[in-house]
């Protein structure tokens, strides 16, 4: 399975999750992504963004200061 | 049966756009949201950067409200073509930095553009006619509608009635009967509205949602202009805007000096971009130089920096100061006392 890492860190809300959004557009279906941050508002808002274009959130792990959350791709759908 | 009609809404987090949008999806419109990115949204910036503020719950309004809404929000960084908006804004700024009317005609171009882009009908955004003294009254509206390039394919649902039917209106895309008739300041219609449609726990932002807004803000900004001899930003500096104590004790060097712990590990990141002073014989925070110093200049920033640590009562303080990503080298200072710190050295 492929699975690759985006670095957010240090960014502010909103940019986690237009990073996110550009990133998500050129992956597959199936496609795991691992997004590492540190704006606690991820928590909240990386996983309201899949669930509105049906992505799938296979964790969440906070370690020291980041936040590291991995979806899944499961539609391309949308992403125009 | 035909497809529904389709519509954008510019979706900024507040409670108009959530109503505007739910109006409009009341009347089988089918809605798609675009949120964008200035680099000057208050969004829960200062809250993620200050532990104080920690307990507070973080989210991004406009996809909470999209949520709410059960439609598809799409978010963009328009953050370069905006700095056009904010340096030369063509009807100029209100009360502060802000170019409230330009940056109202760029965002419904910019909707406008992914309207024709994406195959959408019309574009429709949360201004209530009266609501704000520059973009959101009678005579400005025409003004955006005709400058963003979106005419009479650009509704405003909250104030339709108030204003001449739009294509949308005209075409039977939308019972204009349906709309509503909302105008001035008054927050009451939109309340009950919200209430009549169940929705609690959205945005009440003091203040609005921009930083150029705000005074303190816009003198810092313009100070860096000044500065810099140059009206010109990059992103950095905008968020460094937001962030600590400013001081400029002398015209070509300013010192940003972290308040607590939150700033302290937000300014981390920018250590290697900066000269900076962290003292050492005493717990105190992170300072980053914007400009270029002498080592004069740096004895003067150490004994600031040492003013604003824990050791201020203390004949010496040792100070770590690095240039960029260098090795620091120590320096032991006096204090600054409060007493010879100019009031103007704070921006």
């Amino acid at each position: 399975m492929n699975r690759s890492v985006l670095d957010v860190r240090r960014l502010l809300c909103p940019l986690p999750v237009i990073r996110t959004q550009d990133r998500v557009r050129d992956l597959a279906p199936g496609e795991r992504l691992e997004i590492r941050c540190t704006d606690p508002g991820v928590r909240h808002d990386i996983p309201a963004w899949c669930r509105m274009y049906g992505h799938r959130v296979i964790g969440i792990r906070e370690t020291a200061g980041e936040i590291a959350i991995t979806i899944e791709v499961v539609s391309d759908e949308g992403h125009r | 049966m035909a497809e529904p009609r389709t519509a954008v809404a510019l979706i900024s987090g507040g409670l108009d756009s959530l109503l505007a949008a739910r109006v409009i999806l009341d009347q089988g419109i089918r809605v798609e949201g675009v949120n964008f990115f200035t680099g000057f949204c208050v969004e829960g910036h200062t809250h993620a950067i200050r532990s104080r503020d920690r307990d507070r719950p973080k989210r991004n309004n406009a996809l909470w409200v999209a949520e709410q809404l059960g439609i598809r929000l799409h978010l963009i960084d328009v953050s370069t073509d905006y700095k056009d908006v904010v340096l030369n804004p063509r009807h100029g700024y209100g009360h502060n930095l802000n170019p409230c009317l330009d940056c109202k005609g760029f965002m419904v171009g910019r909707a406008y553009a992914w309207m024709q882009e994406h195959g959408f009908d019309f574009v429709i955004t949360g201004e209530v006619i009266g609501q704000r003294p520059m973009s959101q009254r009678r005579d400005t509206m025409p003004v955006i509608a005709r400058e963003s390039g979106a005419g009479d394919r650009l509704l405003r649902p909250l104030s339709a009635k108030l204003l001449p039917p739009t294509l949308p209106e005209r075409e039977g895309w939308v019972e204009r009967e349906r709309l509503l008739d909302f105008s001035g300041r008054t927050r009451k219609p939109q309340m009950a509205l919200a209430e009549h449609y169940g929705f609690r726990d959205y945005a009440q932002p003091a203040g609005g949602c921009c930083f150029l807004t705000d005074p303190r803000y816009a003198a810092k900004l313009a100070d860096l202009w000044r500065a810099r001899a140059a009206r010109d930003y990059e992103l950095d500096d905008i968020m460094l805007l937001k962030v600590g104590r400013h001081l400029r004790p002398r015209p070509h060097f300013k010192l940003i000096v972290a308040r607590e712990e939150g700033e302290n590990r937000f300014l981390e990141g920018y250590r290697k971009q900066f000269t900076n002073l962290t003292t050492v014989s005493h717990p105190g925070p992170l300072v980053l130089v914007d400009g270029e110093v002498s080592d004069g200049d740096l004895d003067l920033a150490a004994r600031l920096t040492a003013r604003f640590s824990q050791g201020r009562g203390s004949p010496r303080v040792r100070v770590a100061v690095a240039r960029g990503g260098g090795e620091p080298r120590i320096l032991e200072v006096a204090p600054l006392p409060a007493e010879e710190i100019p009031a103007e050295w704070y921006l």
